[in-house]
């Protein structure tokens, strides 16, 4: 499993990068590891708005779906379309495949994420 | 012994060795003694082949069925012909004793059955997919406005009050549970009131639901029904007639989103109301909100053509209470023979089918309405089912048809105040000229 | 090579599998507007054709008569052939939902000695023969608990309790009813945790959804007092009856203190499956909720039988007319060929099977509750497995054998569940060969291993590629 320095990390296995005030979401190396084959996503429109918390879409694999929880509260700015068509990118390059950008309201909301270690140790305690 | 259980005394008590128990009892002591059923149940002693048969053919033979009487009543249930193949077929126990294909490797009859089954559904409707089954018209048609509310985000579905009326009750629990609004559109005419339905469509509409031909019979002009609810992004949902899409505009034509309608003319015999068959095909874009089992095409690890469930991540299993529908158990048996019969009466079969029902129920109401003492109740196109008016009691009119070796058509004023002494008839290809004739005569000899 | 052809592809114009009389009337012209542009695609094939055509596909498919189907939870049990005559009778078959009760008094009175029968075997007061598969069941038990509650003025009421090993049905109903729907956990027992159970009750529960044996096939041993504690706090329970095979004729949902339940008339009384459906679930209701059973009801009046109606309360209709009746007809004849004594021996026999299996098979796979089972039990995974092979490898191996696999992965609880119900149609031998199968695999996993890896490959189709099926569907057969 990849835990790439950098980002940050969620409970529910996203990891988000800050770019000023955008944030790239998408979801972890775990995460598509336990799901197995993605064959579907489902993404927000750019312009809604969301909270910390809220479910922004689905991912799903032949057998499992689970909800992707927006770490951080914004408004969408943009979707990444080519995910899906080409669902299977999420396994091949999940730190690639951001899934939304999202334009961030509240950047003390990133203190409650974890860190790339924090995360690491997170997963451990999970297994 | 029974025959349906094979366990002889020895082979028992071998099983309780093993288990190291005296007896059978032992194996139900998690149940408290308090709930236990002490007395043994109060119902009647085994009974042998013979005897079980001999008690249904009694109940069976105080029933009128088809096969001795004319069966002009229609209203949903339809009396069409079933050629032999259907029955002998359905009847493989591969097929019939099987459970849901869990295990596709082992499955690969009913799956691709149900494939080419959806398959013929799309022919026949024009859409784009097709799902498994749902139990029945009725409730396929609530399904399609559950799906409605969940795909606009809108909670509000408007329905013609042209829709069958057991399609309706079922409409109206559903979605009275749910707490969905639902809005009836008066008839005018015989058909759908275009105007107050073009009034109360709205951007808060969900869905419109229309069903053609409709209850009466009628076939409705769906043009300006479609613009409503395009014009304000709701779902067009369409009740069908398979049948009568051997010849009529589909609803694809009609640019409908969902079609949905009951299978039962598709092979199924009309069985007291069950098992029929539900079914419901969409637009692509809305495959992911489809309730029900989907099949589809594959290849196995040697490239070999294969049939599996997809798109599962809808269903109930994976998404408990987020899924689109709580369906599990289908009419797949239906769904097959509905197969059987497509593929038996074919491209050509499927018109001529629907062309005598049309040939034969407008010959059956020019005849009816002759003497001028019957009149159609309204004056629009209708297609093997048409509303009849007089003077007399449907009643009056039932139990002499029936003295005659005839089931009349169903009175309609239950269902519509305003029709009196209004009787729906039904006439299918399985009508002859003759039994119209009969019926003909009769209705004209009444006082 | 097997028979790879789909009925399309069968197809050549002027082919004919179907004939019907002459036209006997006069043609009615059709107004152009109202007909469809080109002609519905279906195939043009002989009669012969379509009779080769599924029997072949028929000939590819695992069934009850060919061998065990040990499904846990599903109760594929043999479906007499009687059965099937029966239901096939003219008088059954061949009658119109709408034609004057005078002329279906024998159909109005099976439904109703039906309702009879199943109120004793269950001890409710008044079942529905309506709803068309348990979901469906599930549904309408759940109105009737949401529509009582209204009744009574309680409106808070908006919560269903579900325990973690519950069907997926479970929840999908509750939450098709309009309700939120609570998890409670299983104990170490594999039974609802009480503690967990009580924390979830409150002034919004409307019930509690419960199968008993629950999904483990354990019988829930406290369920007096768990109906005791959601009653007090007002809500109802709704007994889910896929498992009613492990005790009909030993103790019933209405003693157990059950409110409103369902039965799956095809698994336990024998009703063919279909590859899928129908099926039928009848919903029972204690006397209290009589009057919110959907309409109509087949009443009795001077010896005749007629449909009530007129019933203010009622839910409404979920389905056209009464119910899937063919299927109604079968599960009848099942009841009156087995007798009180019959179904008595049907739910011991069931058990005893189910026990002596546990037993043979502990030895080498994981058995997580480790007790007397009811009708079914659940593995978990083989307890010497180097290779980490998995239950899907393990049922696609047991193909090979040419038995169908057990219910797999369900319930959620039990990593790798395999979930065993061998029902009592099956004899001795018929155990002892499935349990000789699964020891046999068990060795396979530690010196063959690669035959699990690769299974199965003895079927019509090997291994299927789920994963494009999903991605690029292919859903008709001109996609």
């Amino acid at each position: 499993m990849t835990i790439l320095e950098g980002l940050y990390y969620s409970k529910d296995h996203e990891w988000v990068k800050l770019e000023g005030d955008k944030a790239y979401i998408g979801i972890t190396d775990q995460a598509q590891l336990e799901l197995g084959d993605v064959v579907f996503l489902e993404l927000p429109e750019p312009g809604d708005e969301f909270s910390a918390g809220d479910s922004i879409g689905v991912v799903e694999s032949v057998k499992a779906a689970s909800d992707i929880y927006t770490p951080v509260s914004g408004r969408v700015v943009e979707v990444n379309a080519e995910l899906t068509s080409n669902p299977e990118r999420v396994n091949e390059d999940p730190y690639g495949s951001w899934m939304v950008v999202m334009e961030i309201a509240d950047h003390a909301e990133l203190d409650d994420l974890m860190s790339p270690e924090d995360y690491k140790a997170y997963c451990g305690q999970e297994e | 012994m029974f025959p349906y259980v094979p366990a002889t005394d020895s082979d028992k008590r071998y099983m309780l060795d093993k288990l190291g128990l005296d007896d059978i009892e032992d194996l139900f002591k998690d149940i408290p003694d308090n709930i236990r059923l002490k007395t043994g149940l109060k119902l009647d002693q085994p009974k042998a082949e013979l005897e079980v048969m001999s008690s249904l053919k009694e109940l069976a033979d105080q029933n009128l069925d088809a096969s001795k009487a004319a069966v002009f009543l229609g209203a949903g249930a339809y009396d069409h012909y079933i050629p032999s193949v259907v029955k002998h077929l359905v009847s493989r126990s591969e097929f019939y004793t099987a459970y849901t294909p869990y295990q596709p490797e082992i499955s690969q009859g009913t799956l691709q059955a149900i494939f080419e089954y959806q398959s013929m559904i799309c022919a026949l409707t024009g859409m784009d997919v097709s799902n498994a089954s749902l139990y029945d018209g009725a409730s396929a048609l609530a399904e399609a406005a559950l799906m409605a509310a969940d795909a606009t985000g809108r909670n509000k579905v408007l329905v013609s009050a042209t829709v069958n009326p057991e399609s309706l009750r079922v409409l109206k629990t559903y979605l009275n549970t749910k707490g969905i609004e639902l809005m009836i559109i008066p008839m005018h005419d015989g058909v759908t009131d275009t105007e107050v339905l073009k009034d109360k469509a709205g951007s808060d509409t969900a869905a419109i639901l229309i069903q053609s031909p409709n209850f009466l019979g009628y076939i409705e002009d769906l043009s300006e029904a479609e613009k409503a609810a395009h014009e304000h992004k709701a779902l067009f949902v369409i009740s069908v007639d398979p049948i009568s899409l051997g010849i009529l505009r589909t609803p694809a034509e009609w640019n409908a989103d969902i079609a949905v309608g009951e299978g039962q003319s598709l092979g199924s015999p009309m069985s007291f109301g069950g098992p029929g068959l539900g079914f419901m095909a969409c637009k692509s874009a809305l495959v992911r909100r489809m309730p029900g089992r989907i099949i589809g095409q594959t290849r196995d690890i040697n490239g070999k053509r294969g049939f599996v469930s997809t798109l599962q991540t809808r269903e109930q299993h994976i998404r408990r209470d987020k899924a689109t529908s709580n369906i599990c158990s289908n009419q797949a048996l239906n769904a097959l023979a509905a197969c059987i019969y497509l593929s038996t009466v074919g491209r050509e079969g499927i018109k001529e089918i629907a062309l005598q029902c049309w040939h034969k129920a407008h010959y059956a109401a020019s005849a009816m309405t002759r003497t001028g003492r019957f009149s159609l109740a309204f004056d629009q196109p209708f297609f093997m089912e048409f509303p009849i008016t007089s003077d007399l009691d449907p009643d009056v009119i039932q139990s002499s048809l029936l003295k005659n070796g005839i089931i009349g058509g169903l009175s309609l004023e239950k269902y519509y105040p305003e029709l009196k002494n209004t009787i729906l008839y039904c006439v299918t290809e399985k009508r002859t000229r003759l039994e119209i004739d009969t019926l003909c005569s009769v209705l004209e000899g009444l006082k | 090579m097997s028979y790879d052809r789909l009925i399309i592809e069968c197809s050549k114009k002027g082919r004919r599998a179907y004939s019907l009389p002459r036209l006997d009337v006069p043609e009615t012209a059709l107004p152009d507007s109202l007909l469809r542009a080109e002609d519905a695609a279906l195939p043009e094939v002989s009669e012969v054709d379509v009779v080769r055509h599924f029997t072949n596909l028929s000939q590819k498919n695992y069934a009850v008569d060919i061998g065990m189907y040990p499904l846990g939870s599903c109760t594929m049990k043999y479906n007499p052939k009687l059965n099937e005559d029966a239901a096939s009778l003219p008088g059954f078959s061949d009658i119109h939902p709408l034609q004057p009760e005078s002329t279906v008094q024998g159909a109005l009175k099976l439904m109703h000695e039906m309702e009879r029968m199943l109120c004793e075997i269950t001890g409710m007061s008044a079942f529905s023969l309506q709803p068309a598969a348990g979901a469906q069941g599930e549904a309408v038990g759940l109105m009737i608990i949401k529509a009582y509650h209204l009744h009574k003025g309680d409106e808070k009421r908006n919560r269903i309790i579900v325990p973690d090993t519950a069907h997926g049905t479970n929840p999908a109903s509750a939450s098709m009813v309009g309700f939120k729907v609570t998890q409670v956990k299983s104990n170490e027992d594999g039974e609802i945790d009480l503690d967990d159970l009580k924390a979830a009750l409150g002034e919004d529960v409307a019930g509690l959804m419960l199968t008993n044996p629950n999904t483990l096939g354990l019988f829930e041993r406290n369920i007096e007092l768990i109906a005791k504690l959601v009653h007090d706090c007002g809500g109802l329970l709704y007994y889910d009856g896929a498992n009613a095979n492990a005790i009909i004729g030993k103790a019933r949902p209405g003693d157990m203190g059950f409110d409103v339940m369902h039965l799956n008339l095809h698994k336990t009384f024998s009703t063919p499956h279909g590859g899928g459906g129908p099926g039928s679930g009848p919903v029972g209701v204690v006397e209290k909720l009589k009057d919110f059973l959907p309409v109509p009801v087949v009443s009795k009046s001077n010896d005749k039988y007629y449909l009530d109606w007129d019933r203010p309360l009622s839910i409404g209709k979920v389905k056209a007319h009464y119910g899937n009746f063919g299927v109604v007809v079968r599960a009848y004849a099942y009841i009156l060929s087995m007798g009180a004594e019959g179904l008595q021996k049907v739910s011991e026999t069931a058990v005893l099977n189910a026990n002596y299996m546990m037993h043979a098979l502990k030895d080498l796979y994981e058995l997580p509750y480790d007790r007397t089972c009811m009708h079914e039990f659940v593995l978990s995974r083989l307890k010497d497995n180097p290779e980490n092979i998995t239950t899907k490898q393990i049922a696609k191996r047991l193909l090979d054998y040419g038995l169908h696999p057990p219910t797999t992965y369900f319930p959620l609880i039990v990593r790798e569940a395999l979930m065993i119900e061998p029902t009592e149609s099956e004899s001795i031998e018929s155990l002892d060969r499935y349990i000789d199968a699964l020891i046999s695999i068990a060795h396979e996993t530690v010196e063959a291993p690669e035959l699990l890896k690769e299974a199965p490959h003895d079927t019509p189709v090997r291994l299927l590629d789920e994963v494009s099926a999903a991605r690029t569907p292919v859903l008709k057969w001109n996609d």
